[in-house]
């Protein structure tokens, strides 16, 4: 018990040593949570009326975040998935990274389906045992189950990879390495499900049908690796952490493979819907050419398009793809792109129009964009210290120095090596 | 199609004096009772018992599984805040449904005029929010024009050079597209050129609505409506998004329901005055027809278009329309089994 106070205080400590940038960075984060605090609070007290939601749209900026970040959180699943399953050297050594931007994404996805709540105040009301959870029959039941155990997942898998590397223990693959592997199938429940969420409403054509899921995944997984690929190159500018390069080449791969595949698929749905287009087909009409002259979202999906198409041409050119200069600015089109795609192309067209057929317009209003940016402070913050601690223990500077003064330094040195190679072997 | 926009405005912190809200009436009252009665005690007082009474109401349970005590109390709490809040006898009723009862309504399309005279007597009776800010209404009448086919367009729609057809009578409505007009606002109902399509919460007997909250908060009552228990909805609405008949309502705002204008019958169920933040419907009056009596709709039909009724009893007027009239159910093909059905002579 001694040591877990001794790793959680270390740990604590490390975290708020930092330079300049890293300090200069948490402040602009904790800004954010200004408008953040005014925003919720005009929220609660006053009622959604503070936002630009209605009736007609009652889904809107929260609930595309919300699927937006389910994908990055589910992203997360391409460090893991080629270290364990491809037993790639270069991702295994920095798993633990991947885990802690699940964790970030989660938290993220709670606040923003609290941010979206009418009434958060009754959220007990879906507690088990106190409350009522209907399940099996509600999808969101279903979301909330798999969510707030992937969450759990991956801050057992973090924390305890960190903690016996903290001790110079080795893992105890017994568990660990199942715990890993389900964590990777889970990955991809979360968004299955969180597809499901949404496209088992006949009421709503321009979400019901089955390619909803796969599109979902591919996004996720062009998504998630981009953000990974920022972390990653920021890592290694700004910490002694170094990622090799062969770890930022293999998640380009995957951004263009599942990007590749998220645009066929949207292609083969615009073809469907639009060879002959039906009443069902309004809301794609409405995205991509406006209609009865309403037409707020078009820009967007235009420009969310050419991003996605010019990122995706771009890396499929090796060259382009493994020059880490451009890199960042390639990932974060694409990251933006398919949040656009998420939100303004596939969640907010989803309820336009109507089920009785009117079209209604949907604009967040200031205060949705506070609470927005406030969500995603939020998750940043915890990315960054949980990214801090992580690559303190990874390098090496948060170690237990009892323990290592206890045992023989050889002895120690084996440990981190068997360590190194524990979850390969 | 007109945007019809909630407009965001600010109602509690910017209320006009031509719209109260209902914060201001509740401040008011406050200070009228003072000044009136004299005694600063009985405002104290009273803005005590309403604060126990909403503070034992974020604690009370699912109204369906309370215990037949529970729900006494927990009416009892209710009456008493309400009777506080709009300075009147306020009675929450919590009559339960009936054996033998499966209420079934029928609207007789043919009949309609379009005149919603429905839609404003059911705000009067069921407590829903006034505008400008919130206006809430179950029901909304659907103005359905009639196609225009004309002779100079009678080429218009022949495939051309590349064998598509471009446009031309094709393109003209026939008067039954599900793109409804409900904002209409004519000098005098009904429009030559126009019929009518009245459209409310259908209670279907396979409800989507039901089936996606994630609280059990809304249910199919034993005699057929589908109805919300305001204090356990967490206002996630996901029933709004299920909804084929985008028959349900949020409050998105704390709702504007004037003193004067309460309707103090209510049901626990049904007409009570909502809070902000939870989703509403028509609940076929549920506090008048489990007493027997008609829906405020079918009662202020001037056309007699609506009919309303017990589905299990084969003399009852809904049976013989079942029977005797041309029948269909809204947007069938969705699977949901309403009890709402439409009819011609």
């Amino acid at each position: 018990m001694a040591t877990f106070f001794r790793f959680c205080f270390d740990y604590i400590a490390y975290v708020l040593k930092g330079d300049k940038t890293y300090w200069l960075w948490l402040g602009f984060l904790f800004l954010l949570l200004i408008p953040w605090g005014y925003g919720n609070y005009m929220q609660f007290t006053h009622g959604m009326i503070v936002t630009g939601l209605t009736d007609q749209v009652s889904w809107g900026l929260y609930l595309a975040n919300f699927v937006f970040l389910v994908g990055v959180a589910a992203g997360a699943v391409t460090v893991v998935f080629p270290a364990y399953v491809y037993k790639f050297e270069p991702l295994h050594k920095v798993t633990v990274l991947g885990e802690m931007l699940a964790i970030a994404a989660v938290v993220m996805c709670i606040l923003f389906v609290l941010s979206h709540m009418g009434r958060p105040d009754r959220l007990w009301h879906m507690v088990p045992v106190i409350g009522i959870f209907n399940f099996p029959h509600s999808m969101l039941t279903w979301d909330t189950l798999v969510l707030v155990v992937y969450g759990i997942l991956n801050f057992i898998g973090g924390f305890y990879y960190l903690y016996q590397k903290y001790n110079g223990r080795p893992l105890n693959n017994l568990w660990y390495l199942p715990l890993i592997f389900v964590s990777i199938v889970w990955a991809f429940s979360i968004h299955t499900v969180t597809a499901f969420l949404i496209n088992t409403m006949p009421a709503r054509p321009m979400w019901h049908h089955g390619m909803m899921p796969i599109r979902f995944i591919s996004t996720a997984f062009a998504a998630g690796p981009c953000l990974i690929i920022i972390v990653f190159l920021v890592i290694r500018e700004k910490t002694k952490l170094w990622i090799e390069d062969a770890a930022i080449n293999m998640l380009s791969t995957i951004v263009t493979a599942c990007l590749g595949v998220a645009l066929f698929l949207t292609f083969s749905e615009i073809v469907t819907e639009l060879y002959h287009p039906t009443e069902h087909s309004g809301g794609v009409q409405y995205l991509m050419f406006g209609k009865h002259g309403l037409n707020n979202l078009v820009p967007w999906f235009w420009t969310s398009l050419a991003a996605l198409v010019i990122g995706f041409c771009l890396l499929l050119v090796p060259s382009i793809r493994k020059n880490h200069d451009n890199l960042p600015y390639i990932c974060t089109m694409v990251f933006f792109g398919i949040w656009v795609e998420k939100g303004m192309g596939l969640l907010i067209p989803g309820s336009i129009p109507t089920p009785i057929g009117e079209f209604t317009q949907y604009s967040p209003t200031l205060i949705e964009i506070f609470n927005c940016l406030g969500n995603w402070a939020v998750g940043f913050i915890i990315l960054t210290i949980l990214l801090k601690g992580a690559i303190g223990v990874l390098v090496g500077d948060i170690k237990n120095t009892e323990a290592i003064t206890e045992e023989n330094t050889e002895k120690s040195t084996e440990a981190t090596g068997e360590l190194a190679t524990g979850g390969a072997s | 199609m007109p945007d019809n926009n909630i407009p965001v405005t600010d109602v509690t912190a910017s209320p006009g004096p031509a719209s109260p809200t209902r914060r201001n009436f509740i401040k008011n009252t406050g200070i009228t009772t003072a000044s009136l009665v004299g005694t600063a005690a009985l405002v104290t007082g009273s803005d005590e018992a309403k604060a126990t009474a909403s503070w034992a109401e974020h604690f009370q349970g699912n109204y369906r599984l309370m215990t037949d005590e529970e729900k006494q109390e927990a009416i009892d709490r209710l009456e008493k805040r309400y009777s506080l809040e709009y300075d009147k006898k306020v009675t929450v009723d919590g009559t339960e449904a009936q054996e033998g009862v499966l209420f079934g309504y029928a609207l007789n399309i043919q009949k309609c005029i379009g005149c919603r005279r429905c839609a404003k007597a059911c705000v009067e009776e069921n407590n829903q929010s006034r505008g400008p800010d919130q206006e809430i209404e179950w029901i909304r009448v659907l103005k359905m024009e009639k196609g225009e086919f004309t002779r100079d367009k009678l080429n218009d729609g022949y495939p051309g050079d590349y064998g598509i057809q471009v446009g031309g009578n094709a393109y003209s409505a026939a008067g039954v597209v599900l793109e409804g007009e409900h904002y209409y606002e004519p000098e005098k109902v009904p429009e030559s050129d126009s019929h009518y399509m009245p459209i409310a919460c259908m209670q279907c007997e396979k409800p989507p609505c039901v089936k996606v909250c994630p609280v059990r908060t809304t249910y199919r009552e034993p005699d057929g409506p589908v109805v919300v228990d305001y204090n356990w909805c967490i206002g996630c609405r996901m029933c709004i998004g299920a909804c084929p008949y985008w028959a349900r309502r949020f409050n998105w705002g704390e709702p504007n329901l004037p003193k004067e204008e309460m309707n103090p019958n209510t049901h626990y169920l049904g007409n009570r005055p909502r809070m902000k933040g939870v989703v509403e419907k028509c609940t076929f009056c549920i506090q008048r027809t489990r007493h027997g009596r008609y829906p405020a709709c079918v009662e202020v039909c001037p056309v007699g278009a609506r009919k309303f009724g017990n589905l299990l009893d084969p003399e009852s007027e809904i049976r013989k329309v079942l029977d005797r009239k041309r029948v269909f159910r809204l947007k069938a093909e969705a699977n949901t089994y309403p009890k709402f059905f439409y009819y011609a002579d």
